[in-house]
């Protein structure tokens, strides 16, 4: 018989608001196996948590009831303090009456008599709770990040400089990422590329890191500590170790057709190419679609050229697999596609460019060599209008709800490099709000309004109509002096709302991590774990969990690297004990339960069995508690009820139904 | 007959088995049981006729456990279910020398009583008749065999044994019925109608447990409603839900596995029609995941411990 | 069998799996998405730990509706565990409609941890669906012997 102790916690008022607490534990008092009840202002604060430990001790409790947020919030500090008070932590149970009870319930009445059953519901489990003890599992020393962009390479390389190994898998032909496509970067100027291939280098040259470019993580299994991932490495069709990266092959081949995708598609490459000049591997790969070779069998002209024979167009595909100990995603960002904003002419008019391609025009490697002109006929702009949130912060299922936090800073860097360089160019932006918040930024975007004359207009352009003479007329708002505005312009810029990868879906799939609906990777706790995924093991580094610049990418990078240190600086970790457990005398052996255990869990063992005095050789099922995750789908296609779930027994379970529906 | 008692004597004479499990003649022409033989003179006790309808699978779980091969007969129904229990690994198929006896069909005595047959002392099947002979205390009376097979012999699932060492006999498919008519019909009716139906069936039940025992996908080293398992601390509770639910609970324990051997209709001393709620889902499984014979392949994904990613959602298809 | 008593509550159990539903009902929780108190969450680690004896044993207690949410397919936590679930409740459901069960008593949803707001309206038109229903009869005995 458990001596249960409930505790009700008033969370401020946000419980005891809507919930009559005093009630609930007048309520309390009066179940079954309840030898103490008491509310408090806030239980999870530290007076809080010793007035359980004093109750623990005063009374002799076993069992503890904790009535207050979502365990998912506070079940480990519960757990914790019981542990400190000298009660295993598998013996307490939350009833979650603020976020399924006094948060969403306005009536007092109905939500205190709601808070005392979810109340007796939990004293009810506690009731059959048993002592658990976690176990240990090995962790495998080594971690992958997925994604090779400055948040990938950032955290690969923190981590290999606290000693553990790191491998990197990037699926485009070289690191670098987005940044390595940006010219100038907020709020200091400084050129991407500066700043952006030293990282790249330590990281290429670094001894712990190994980059696999051209790559995919094409599968995943196992858990925190002991994942097991299978490896795509794409056929690049030149021998890596071979390469010497002197280019030959790129100046001679004749496909010069493909769009290139580093310069956003505004001029092409050839099909055996490396991405750009700085690229990491600098070995090139061929472009499978575009290359005559492997398209016709006919060509061969980078073999012929290639000094070194590193060509190969015999490479197929290889699956490698790797063990590591924990997993970093830095999959990144791309900009939304613009099909359905076509108020904005950007497929009507090649002078309507996205920001990501004006940064592509401004850099010296760029299409145009980085002199600024118009892409229909190569003329220098001298009316540049830039369009703010493009698919952002947008109410309809065009674009995007939230708010794509670069785009204001990188839009007074471009319109303030602008008016640097060609000041006789005028560079009208218009915006809804700016919004500058971070260290120098509000600064650097006064700079462009009072130093170099940006003209801003708070207001949103209607539509931008390609005239006959090739020129743009914009139709605005003025929403400062409430009038409609018509502007000539010989360049618009859209500053286009960013979205997660697309690929995330598939790899958060693959990791079991929770993606919100606009594709970005969950935190395990928006606030206090903001670069864990609730999936243990699984780290988040850079816009993958939500848009930010450079400068927060690098720092979340540093964080998800520390998180992963941590986690590979142990030996062993404690595996969550609430595992799947059979009872010898019941089992049948009948192998259903492995058929449906993902972890392989489970295995049968000719067991000498003593049931009740009488001996006898059985086939049972045994359970790896290491291995086990606790899922529970073995327990319902157990016929016997020989396979149980500790912490959420069938008799648990059943005394919480009946608890609910008394 | 004679040649099945021939055949047993000389395999227990030879030592390649140590007992023969089979159907031992009872006061009554049509109280055939089950029964272990460990002699050549227990044999004089053997039958096997048309009342002989018991599936004797199960009893080869235990006679797994002994020393030494247990002969058992099965008929072509019964050997689904021993595949079934060899894929749970239940039986020892090494433990047990299988004959595969024919079978035109069983009779089940209450038939013959509605047909005003009464006091049988005899029934004979003479080869290539559809005529039942029956011998009653009151002269020899003759009946369509058909009329008084068991329901599941009317939807045979076929000739062929699943498995056997060797075979003895012939046997006929019996099959002139559609298997889910009846579960059809059912899903025809309204609510209402449904739930009267089964309200009417099953308020007959006296919770004899003959169903559970006799059921070979039931094999259970104990049942849960026999365990605490499922016990929320108080037995009155477990007792009432029990009482309650028995039904459901026992035909989706059975679900996936059951061969619909329609022992539990035939043995319930209420004549509740239980095979409808295995066949129920097993209709349901062969419309939703693809034809499934528990039985047929002993290392065939069976349907409840597989999935397929694009399965239909629960509650699709409803009005 | 509809009431008229506008008085009346059901009694609602949902089965929540705590990486998805649990959590997307927490977040309706911390975005103030009423639903009716009527419904009784029971957090299970997947949807796949639901065995039908759990929603029978409900209905035999007095529950009026039992409705169980788990990660969409695809995305459990556990990787299968809601493809098992869901073959196991789309039998029993179809039981539970061939014994001339009211429909609405049962239903299967699945619930991200970033639907708070599907979590409420699911558990909005369940409870109404449930309370045109009303109190639940037939699951409470289906074999209605005393």
């Amino acid at each position: 018989m458990q001596k249960i102790g409930v505790f009700v916690c008033h969370c401020g008022s946000n419980i005891a608001a809507t919930v009559d607490v005093k009630k609930v534990v007048e309520m309390a008092a009066k179940e079954q196996g309840v030898f103490h009840a008491e509310d408090y202002p806030y239980m999870c604060s530290e007076a809080g948590q010793s007035r359980i430990a004093a109750a623990v001790k005063e009374k002799g409790l076993t069992g503890i009831v904790v009535c207050s947020c979502s365990p998912r919030m506070h079940e480990a500090t519960f757990r914790k303090a019981a542990e400190r008070a000298g009660i295993n932590p598998y013996m307490v149970e939350i009833a979650n009456i603020r976020e399924h009870c006094s948060w969403i319930h306005k009536d007092m009445t109905e939500a205190t008599e709601k808070a005392v059953i979810l109340m007796r519901a939990a004293v009810a489990k506690v009731h059959l709770n048993a002592p658990l003890m976690a176990g240990e599992s090995r962790v495998t020393k080594r971690a992958l990040v997925i994604g090779g962009g400055i948040a990938g390479i950032q955290t690969a390389i923190d981590i290999a400089d606290a000693g553990y190994k790191v491998d990197i898998v990037e699926k485009t032909p070289s690191i670098g990422g987005r940044m390595s496509q940006l010219d100038k970067t907020f709020p200091t100027l400084d050129c991407s590329a500066c700043i952006l291939t030293p990282k790249m280098v330590e990281a290429a040259s670094h001894e712990n890191i190994t980059i696999h470019t051209w790559s995919e993580v094409e599968k995943v299994s196992g858990f925190v500590g002991n994942f097991t991932v299978d490896i795509r490495k794409k056929a690049r069709y030149v021998n890596m170790d071979k390469c010497t990266g002197c280019g030959v092959c790129q100046e001679k081949c004749p496909s010069k057709k493909p769009l290139n995708e580093f310069n956003r598609g505004l001029n092409t490459r050839t099909a055996i190419y490396t991405p750009f000049a700085q690229a990491i591997p600098n070995v090139p790969v061929i472009d499978a679609n575009s290359c005559i070779k492997l398209k016709t069998g006919k060509c061969g002209i980078c073999e012929k050229f290639c000094q070194v024979g590193a060509i190969d167009y015999t490479q197929k595909d290889e699956i490698i697999t790797e063990q590591y100990g924990a997993i970093v995603v830095a999959t990144g960002f791309d900009t939304i596609k613009l099909d359905k904003y076509g108020e904005y002419a950007y497929n009507e008019s090649k002078d309507v460019i996205t920001s990501l391609e004006l940064e592509r025009i401004m850099n010296a490697a760029g299409p145009t060599k980085g002199h600024l002109e118009r892409l229909s006929d190569g003329k220098a702009p001298k009316e540049i209008v830039f369009i703010q949130c493009v698919g952002s912060r947008c109410s309809d299922d065009r674009g995007k709800p939230y708010c794509s936090k670069i785009c204001c800073m990188y839009t007074a860097k471009h319109a303030m490099l602008i008016r640097d360089k060609y000041p006789d160019t005028n560079v009208t932006v218009f915006y809804i709000d700016v919004r500058t918040p971070g260290k120098n930024f509000d600064e650097f975007y006064r700079r462009a309004v009072e130093d170099y004359g940006v003209h801003y207009i708070k207001g949103q352009v209607g539509k931008v109509m390609p005239q006959a003479d090739g020129s743009l007329l914009v139709q605005g708002v003025d929403l400062l002096d409430n009038k409609q505005i018509l502007k000539k312009a010989d360049m618009v810029v859209l500053a286009t709302a960013i979205e997660p990868n697309p690929d995330v879906r598939k790899i958060a799939t693959m990791l079991t991590a929770s993606i919100d609906t606009n594709n970005f990777l969950t935190e395990a706790h928006p606030k206090l774990r903001p670069v864990e995924s609730p999936t243990a093991g699984v780290f988040l580094s850079g816009v993958c969990q939500g848009p930010k610049d450079i400068p927060e990418t690098v720092a979340q990078a540093g964080a998800a690297a520390v998180k992963v240190i941590g986690l590979l600086a142990k030996d062993k970790l404690k595996t969550n004990p609430c595992t799947a457990k059979s009872d010898e005398l019941l089992c049948n052996g009948c192998s259903q339960c492995a058929n449906v255990c993902p972890y392989g869990a489970i295995t049968y063992e000719e067991k000498l069995i003593n049931d009740h005095g009488i001996r006898r050789t059985s086939r049972v099922a045994v359970v790896n508690g290491a291995l086990c995750q606790g899922c529970g789908a073995c327990t319902v296609t157990c016929p016997s009820g020989a396979m149980d779930l500790q912490g959420f027994s069938n008799r648990q379970i059943l005394a919480e139904v009946d608890a609910i529906c008394r | 007959m004679q040649e099945l008692i021939h055949r047993a004597k000389s395999l227990l004479e030879s030592g390649e088995v140590s007992r023969v499990l089979g159907w031992k003649k009872g006061e009554n022409v049509f109280d055939v049981e089950p029964a272990f033989f460990a002699t050549a003179e227990e044999l004089e006790n053997f039958v096997y006729n048309g009342f002989c309808g018991a599936n004797l699978s199960k009893y080869m779980i235990e006679a797994s456990t002994w020393e030494g091969k247990t002969l058992v007969f099965l008929k072509p129904c019964d050997t689904y279910s021993f595949n079934q229990l060899c894929k749970e690994h239940r039986i020892d198929r090494e433990k047990a020398y299988i004959i595969g006896v024919g079978c035109k069909g069983k009779l089940k005595a209450e038939k013959l009583g509605a047909e005003n047959i009464l006091d049988v002392q005899g029934a004979g099947y003479p080869d290539c008749s559809d005529t039942l002979k029956v011998t009653t205390l009151y002269g020899e009376q003759e009946v369509a065999y058909k009329d008084a097979m068991l329901e599941r012999c009317h939807v045979c699932k076929g000739k062929e044994h699943q498995v056997y060492d060797e075979l003895i006999g012939e046997s006929v498919d019996t099959c002139d019925a559609d298997r889910f008519a009846e579960v059809a019909k059912i899903e025809a009716m309204s609510p209402e109608e449904k739930f009267a139906f089964f309200q009417a069936e099953l308020s007959k039940c006296i919770r004899c447990n003959a169903c559970r025992n006799v059921c070979p996908a039931c094999s259970c080293r104990k049942c849960i409603f026999d365990s605490t398992k499922f016990d929320s601390n108080q037995k009155a509770n477990t007792t009432s839900f029990e009482e309650k639910m028995f039904h459901i609970i026992r035909a989706f324990h059975v679900a996936g596995r059951c061969t619909d051997c329609g022992e539990c209709s035939r043995v319930c001393p209420q004549g509740i029609p239980l095979h409808l709620f295995n066949r129920k889902f097993i209709k349901d499984i062969n419309n939703l995941y693809g034809e499934y014979q528990a039985g047929v392949d002993i290392d065939a994904k069976a349907p409840l411990t597989s999935f397929r990613t694009d399965d239909a959602e629960p509650g699709v298809g409803r009005g | 069998m509809p009431v008229n008593n506008e008085n009346w509550k059901p009694t609602i159990v949902a089965f929540c799996c705590n990486w998805c539903s649990y959590a997307g009902a927490d977040l309706a929780g911390s975005s103030r998405l009423a639903y009716p108190a009527d419904v009784k969450i029971i957090k299970v680690p997947c949807s796949c730990r639901v065995n039908p004896m759990f929603i029978l044993r409900a209905f035999e207690k007095g529950a009026d509706g039992v409705i169980l949410c788990g990660c969409h397919p695809g995305d459990c936590h556990y990787s299968t565990g809601n493809y098992y679930a869901r073959r196991r409740m789309t039998l029993l459901f179809s039981m539970l409609d061939y014994l001339g069960i009211e429909e609405g008593r049962t239903r299967v949803e699945w619930v991200s941890a970033a639907e708070g707001v599907k979590f409420s309206e699911t558990m909005n038109s369940f409870v109404e669906k449930v309370r045109t229903l009303g109190p639940s009869v037939r699951l409470g005995d289906l074999r209605c012997k005393n």
